[in-house]
């Protein structure tokens, strides 16, 4: 279908974007595996709660600390909003109290750079996914297109943002680790590429299998995500997300996007051909039917 | 709302524009209707709230939350007016396309209702952009975000505008006289209706393709890969039922507006689109089927959100089809309009159930829209109103055509 898909491209002008939107979209998953994204792991077992990515990450990035009774405690979700981007949460846990971290996931195909219209949103050759507000027009569609519920909106600004984790892509683009990671004094993040966090997190459970859940949460879920989770209780428990698809988000449309090339050449033939048939009887009077 | 007689200005060859202009600015009714009344307080209050909505976010006047970040100016003002303006297109089709002469008297008004519904709905858009400025970013070309439905949805309202206003320009090239370029601007209306009813087919189900990233957020009972075929399938009787009560309160109010012939002929263009109606409604009601068997959600009917859906689907869709085919069948123009009412709020319901009650509906704190936004989404639909009616009474919309037309 390629070539016939350039060929509506020149000759339908606006319908032709939506078909570079298809070749996009088909094009990812074939390359996703060879592409070094950049990744952090979070390592709920060695996770101890101290917060020091939060104050790190609010540092960074000209936000307000967590005051002294913003703190984690089980029983109580705290969320992240248009003042943090990151926040740690406890759990009461079948192994105890367990911390967990919650950001933006920077997935491999994100659902928030598929819905964004103006290209506001983006994934980074790098791997973080970025917000640009030059773009932005506000429309919150990557609010509701992301599964993770990450990107936040400054609802009181009259020039407002769209807040999420960055991954610290300054940083990272210049070779620096992430804040948080830097911060974090238990170790429980590292900074690395995809793939080898995904075979370090696997020598981890290999070779503690008592300490850990078996499985890394962020290897599949939406199709593969930049921040991997291991954690010693199953995932649900730490108030991760289990519902989520495997296949990516953008796959969901895909088709509804295919389809509109072809609405585009068969609709007006069709139409036409109608007209001219009927063009002739002016004078029918009855129904359609 | 009534009409005072005025004669109407239908060939005014050698009046300078602008004076012919300035001349129909000016108020053609009387001004204390109950519908003034009521709409005047609503749209002053409302422009206030809009000046607020500017000064201090969107927060400061709406409920839209971190969860649920499209509220009622969403999810009615776009998704459901759009669907209701999508009798345009519809009648159109019929008129244009397959010629059936019957509908013609009340091609106009249709597409002047659409067009002006596509205006103020862009318009309500506009007012829920965080950053409205930015909104040229993706018609500019310096950021076409080209894998995104809102991209292609919103590229085809602008150009389905366009489309509209050309289908409807012969009016205002009547109303000001201007021969030569009604003859040109007719000429080209076939194209943009084809051009037109292309566009419809893919932003009328683009509407709904715009939610189906949102998974998991949206109850299973309204939530399945078909939501694009339904959002589209419903257009066509929603669009079709406003067409059926605008036409009868049009009958009323605009009474002095229609010729004899054309308001005589008002009770057979009823009974054609009842028809239309109730068939388009069994496909309706058969995709719902397939798409409840395929979703697999029988456990689900038997909860709260399942007797809301059942609702939806019995008292909304089922019945005002069953209603629909009585009132043909006995040929019941009452019955019709009770129909077609029916089927509005359930359409009404049916994209508030995606867009707003479903949509996180297992989320801890709902959203309920504030009183401000409400007045808003009213002004918004008041205005319009106010505008359609300024054209009814000043353009041949409802009215015959200046004579000079048909020499032609
Ligand atoms: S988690 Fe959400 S915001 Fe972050 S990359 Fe994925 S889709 Fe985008
Ligand atoms: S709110 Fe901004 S970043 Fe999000 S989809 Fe809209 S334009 Fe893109």
């Amino acid at each position: 279908m390629g070539i016939n898909r350039r060929n509506f491209f020149r000759a339908l002008g606006i319908t032709g974007v939506s078909l570079g939107a298809g070749k996009k979209l088909g094009a990812n998953p074939g390359k996703k595996d060879d592409k070094e994204f950049s990744a952090i792991l979070y390592d709920a077992t060695r996770c101890v709660g101290c917060q020091s990515c939060e104050f790190a990450c609010a540092l960074a990035n000209g936000l307000p600390e967590p005051d002294g009774e913003d703190y984690p405690v089980p029983g109580t979700i705290r969320k992240t909003n248009e003042n943090r981007r990151t926040v740690i949460n406890a759990y009461e846990t079948s192994q105890g109290e367990v911390y967990a971290k919650s950001q933006c996931m920077h997935c491999n195909q994100p659902a928030c750079v598929a819905a964004c219209l103006t290209k506001a949103m983006q994934k980074t050759e790098e791997g973080p996914v970025i917000w640009w507000d030059r773009k932005c027009m506000g429309c919150r569609y990557c609010m509701i297109s992301c599964p993770f519920d990450v990107p936040k909106f400054e609802y009181h600004s009259p020039n407002p943002d769209i807040v999420k984790c960055n991954m610290c892509f300054d940083r990272v683009k210049d070779g620096e680790l992430p804040a948080c990671v830097t911060d974090c004094p238990a170790e429980a993040l590292t900074f690395g590429t995809r793939r080898e966090l995904i075979a370090e997190a696997r020598r981890r459970i290999h070779e503690d299998p008592d300490i850990y859940y078996d499985g890394i949460y962020g290897e599949h879920e939406a199709g593969g995500t930049g921040y991997l989770y291991l954690s010693p209780v199953p995932f649900e428990e730490l108030g991760l997300n289990t519902k989520i698809q495997k296949k990516s988000y953008p796959e969901l449309t895909k088709g509804f996007l295919f389809s509109v090339p072809s609405v585009f050449i068969l609709w007006p033939a069709m139409l036409l051909g109608i007209y001219n048939a009927t063009k002739n009887n002016a004078k029918t009077e009855e129904d359609h039917e | 709302m009534s009409n005072t007689n005025y004669t109407l200005p239908a060939d005014n060859d050698g009046r300078p524009l602008l004076k012919f202009l300035a001349d129909q600015l000016k108020p053609k009714a009387k001004i204390l209707t109950p519908f003034n009344i009521i709409s005047i307080p609503i749209i002053t209050i409302g422009i206030v709230l809009v000046v607020i909505r500017f000064v201090n976010g969107i927060g400061a006047v709406s409920n839209v939350s971190q969860e649920v970040p499209w509220g009622l100016w969403k999810g009615f003002n776009v998704v459901t007016g759009v669907a209701f303006a999508g009798g345009a297109y519809v009648i159109t089709f019929m008129v244009y396309i397959l010629n059936i002469q019957k509908y013609k008297s009340i091609v106009r008004v249709t597409v002047l209702n659409g067009f002006l519904a596509y205006v103020f709905y862009a318009g309500a858009l506009l007012l829920d952009l965080g950053k409205p400025w930015n909104v040229i970013n993706p018609i500019i070309g310096n950021s076409f975000g080209v894998s995104s439905v809102l991209f292609l949805v919103a590229w085809h309202f602008l150009l389905y505008m366009i489309a509209q206003l050309l289908e409807f320009s012969p009016a205002i090239a009547e109303w000001i006289g201007a021969k030569k370029a009604r003859g040109i601007l007719s000429g080209m209306t076939i194209a943009a209706v084809i051009f037109g009813i292309t566009l419809s087919t893919l932003h009328q189900s683009g509407l709904g393709a715009l939610f189906l990233m949102a998974k998991e957020k949206i109850h299973p009972l309204w939530y399945s890969e078909f939501i694009p075929i339904l959002f589209f399938v419903s257009s066509i009787f929603a669009g079709l039922s406003m067409v059926i009560s605008e036409g009868s309160i049009s009958q009323k109010v605009f009474f002095n507006q229609i010729n004899p012939e054309n308001r005589k002929a008002h009770k057979g263009i009823l009974h054609g689109l009842s028809k239309i109606c109730a068939f388009t409604m069994l496909v309706y009601f058969f995709l719902q089927i397939v798409a409840f068997v395929h979703g697999k959600h029988w456990g689900l009917l038997n909860t709260r959100m399942g007797h809301w859906y059942l609702t939806e689907m019995l008292g909304f869709v089922l019945l005002p089809m069953a209603l629909f085919f009585y009132s043909y069948r006995k040929q019941n123009t009452f019955l019709v309009k009770i129909s077609a009412l029916i089927t509005m709020i359930g359409v009404i319901i049916n994209r508030l159930n995606v867009t707003i009650i479903g949509f996180r509906w297992d989320a801890a704190s709902h959203y309920v829209p504030s009183w401000m936004e409400i007045v808003v989404a009213l002004m918004i639909l008041f205005v319009e109103i106010w505008i359609f009616r300024w054209v009814v009474r000043r353009l041949p919309v409802l009215r015959e055509s200046p004579s000079w037309v048909m020499e032609h």
